[in-house]
């Protein structure tokens, strides 16, 4: 059988060109099932993503198929296929196999490591048509994909400035559940910020903002309490996490307004996330006791040693991809011999059941028990007798000479004929 | 033969020790080998000191090398209820380093040999495992806080690395830091009434004295931490503080005396 895959990338492709062949889930769904019941494809599974659009066809038709895959990409981009040609990539078996492996692990993705590659793998997978081929590939995917993600770091660090102030309120607080969140100004970063935030279990509860309507916009959104700014001292009395992203040209959380009160908190500490530009919060805040101050510097500082985090755990998740592409080029040239296995065990069979049925006579005066047993004694010798050569051949399989013992088993037993 | 044990445990807790310091470098790859360390180390030690409860007649520990060898298993046992977590793996580097020191000065002082003694009774007995355990508890608790001291300088300082090297949360180090002290209180009262049964007018000494400002300065800290919300720093350098005392203070007016 072969595999075949066409697809564009983040890598070479615009994104004018990569949102030209993109499609939704059920779209790829329907796309996988059309190509798989036309000629000469048998398999298909279309993945498409933001960064990528994949398609991965296998087929008993050897020659046809990776032009089969070519011809349903271009067709995909429509009147863009001239340009999409030269950027598009075309690779088959094992290299195709290894893309995919290197897709699901994450470090084909634009920020390595990224979570999210793994899901979308898994559903395109569900909702296409998968065969044997695809099917086997797929899921030694998807396990390769797991892999290095719990045998190496690649995905626990955050790789947005939003992600990373979460991370850090995670660090200082022992989990987030139930934390107070107030935003100080209601713009995209907050929102963002706060929408991170919450996934992790806090809560937002008060939005501070020079206009009023803006703020309760925001605080519809999170289920908060929308104030102006002369409220924001209130707000911070029983605040957990303060994330501030005002256009105010001066600081709007000052040292000496809250020295008192932070002081009052004895400890209790309280995580400052400042996202503007020019800064709202005094840095002066972060020697008091339990308060942690961290502006938009600080916090590229923290993604961007992440980032060289994950460079570093990729290698490891690389030697992990490379494993298994050795596991599946094993799987792959095992399938190689199955026939000439499957001939010989026939053949075996064959000749258990005629010796069987010859002596039949001889044994119709046996108990039906006594017959069974000699029914499962002679299927045991014939399974034993071809467990080694089987095992045997299937080891062959990977090395250049696993077409040659193949031949030499179906020359040995006269399989030619049969098959 | 049994006293050999002491060898596999030393060089199992000395490989957990180096190995969480290898965790600096990058998470994952030294730190299952640290725990391993630590549970083949533990395993080990416990077959020590169960064939020295076998042979000696009575409380084979009440040397003050046969305490540090019962302690650094009492620390390292304490470890194990929160080590085997990777989220708490890295409290591996404030006690492993102390458990290898304590079973060493064992080792050397003779408190890891394996012979029949009668060192006193089941008061004795009990006196010191409860005293012991407690000590263990301190010791595991002021390792939190100090890993709390680094990470909330790390956090203060903003250091880059925070997420990518992670120790435990604050919040996780204040907290757990806490129930162990308390549990090392409560241990401690009732080594100390064990204590007094035995005690005679005039028995008072420099490391009872001690031991009771030890007390006091754990109830105190305890006290303020619920009812008066003292954590963070402060909490850790009381901890740390009473801890100072437990492991030095104690044992020179204990053995001065």
């Amino acid at each position: 059988m072969k595999l075949a895959l066409a697809g564009v990338s983040h890598h070479r492709a615009p994104l004018e060109l990569r949102e030209r062949v993109a499609i939704d889930l059920a779209s790829a769904g329907a796309l996988a099932h059309e190509l798989a019941d036309a000629e000469p494809t048998t398999e298909a599974v279309v993945l498409s993503t933001c960064n990528r659009t994949e398609l991965y066809l296998a087929s008993e038709d050897e020659p046809g198929v990776e032009g089969a895959a070519d011809r349903a990409l271009l067709a995909l981009a429509g009147d863009d296929a001239a340009t999409l040609g030269p950027v598009a990539y075309r690779l088959a078996d094992e290299a195709a196999a290894l893309h995919l492996f290197r897709v699901a692990a994450g470090l084909d993705s634009l920020v390595p490591g990224e979570g999210e590659i793994l899901g979308q793998v898994r559903d395109a997978f569900e909702a296409g048509a998968a065969g044997p081929l695809l099917d086997q590939t797929f899921r030694m995917a998807l396990h390769a994909g797991r892999r290095a993600r719990v045998e190496t770091a690649i995905g626990e660090s955050p790789a947005s400035v939003p992600a990373a102030a979460a991370a850090l309120a995670e660090q200082v607080f022992d989990g987030l559940g139930g934390r107070s969140v107030v935003l100080v100004g209601a713009g995209r970063t907050s929102e963002l910020t706060a929408r991170n935030l919450r996934s992790r279990g806090a809560r937002i509860t008060v939005v501070v903002n020079r206009s009023l309507d803006r703020a309760e916009q925001l605080a519809d959104a999170f289920g908060a309490t929308a104030v102006e700014l002369d409220g924001l001292g209130a707000a911070l009395a029983h605040a957990d996490v303060v994330v501030s992203s005002t256009s105010a040209p001066g600081f709007v959380l000052t040292a000496p307004e809250l020295t008192a009160s932070l002081r009052s908190r004895r400890g209790r500490p309280v995580l400052f996330v400042d996202l503007a530009v020019p800064r709202d919060i005094d840095p002066a805040l972060a020697s008091i006791d339990g308060c942690f101050v961290y502006d938009v510097d600080d916090l590229e500082a923290v993604v961007a040693a992440s980032l060289q985090g994950r460079r570093a755990e990729a290698v490891e998740a690389e030697r992990i991809v490379a494993a298994e592409a050795e596991r599946f080029r094993g799987w792959q040239a095992s399938l190689s011999v199955v026939p000439a296995i499957a001939s010989l065990r026939a053949r075996a069979e064959e000749i258990r059941a005629a010796e069987l049925a010859r002596i039949e006579a001889r044994l119709g005066h046996l108990p039906e028990g006594e017959r069974d047993i000699v029914d499962t004694v002679t299927a045991q010798i014939v399974n034993k007798l071809l467990h080694l050569p089987t095992v045997r051949m299937k080891e062959a399989a990977v090395t250049p000479d696993g077409l040659l013992y193949a031949d030499v088993v179906r020359h040995l037993f006269g399989l030619e004929e049969d098959e | 033969m049994a006293e050999l044990l002491v060898w596999p445990a030393l060089i199992a807790y000395g490989e957990a020790a180096f190995a969480y310091a290898g965790e600096l470098r990058g998470r994952g790859r030294y730190g299952s080998l640290g725990i391993w360390g630590v549970r083949i180390g533990w395993l080990a030690q416990t077959a020590l000191l169960v064939a020295q409860a076998f042979t000696a007649d009575g409380f084979p520990w009440g040397t003050w090398a046969g305490a540090l060898n019962l302690l650094s298993w009492l620390v390292v046992s304490g470890y194990l209820i929160w080590g085997c977590k990777p989220r708490y793996r890295l409290v591996g580097l404030a006690v492993m380093p102390v458990a290898v020191a304590l079973l060493g000065l064992a080792w050397a002082g003779g408190g890891t040999g394996v012979e029949t003694t009668d060192r006193g009774g089941w008061v004795l007995a009990l006196h010191a495992g409860l005293m012991l355990a407690a000590f263990a508890c301190f010791t595991v608790a002021a390792a939190m806080a100090l890993l709390y001291l680094v990470e909330e300088r790390r956090l203060k300082r903003r250091d880059a690395t925070v997420l990518r090297l992670r120790l435990p949360s604050l919040g996780a180090l204040d907290r757990l830091a806490t129930r162990v002290a308390f549990t090392g209180l409560v241990l401690l009262s009732a080594g100390i009434a064990v204590g007094l049964t035995r005690l005679q007018a005039g028995d008072l000494d420099a490391a009872m004295t001690v031991t009771i400002v030890i007390w006091a300065l754990y109830g105190l800290t305890l006290v303020l931490r619920w009812e008066a919300g003292v954590r963070g720093r402060r909490l850790a350098w009381s901890l740390l503080t009473g801890f100072a005392l437990v492991a030095v203070v104690l044992p020179l007016t204990h053995f001065a005396a």
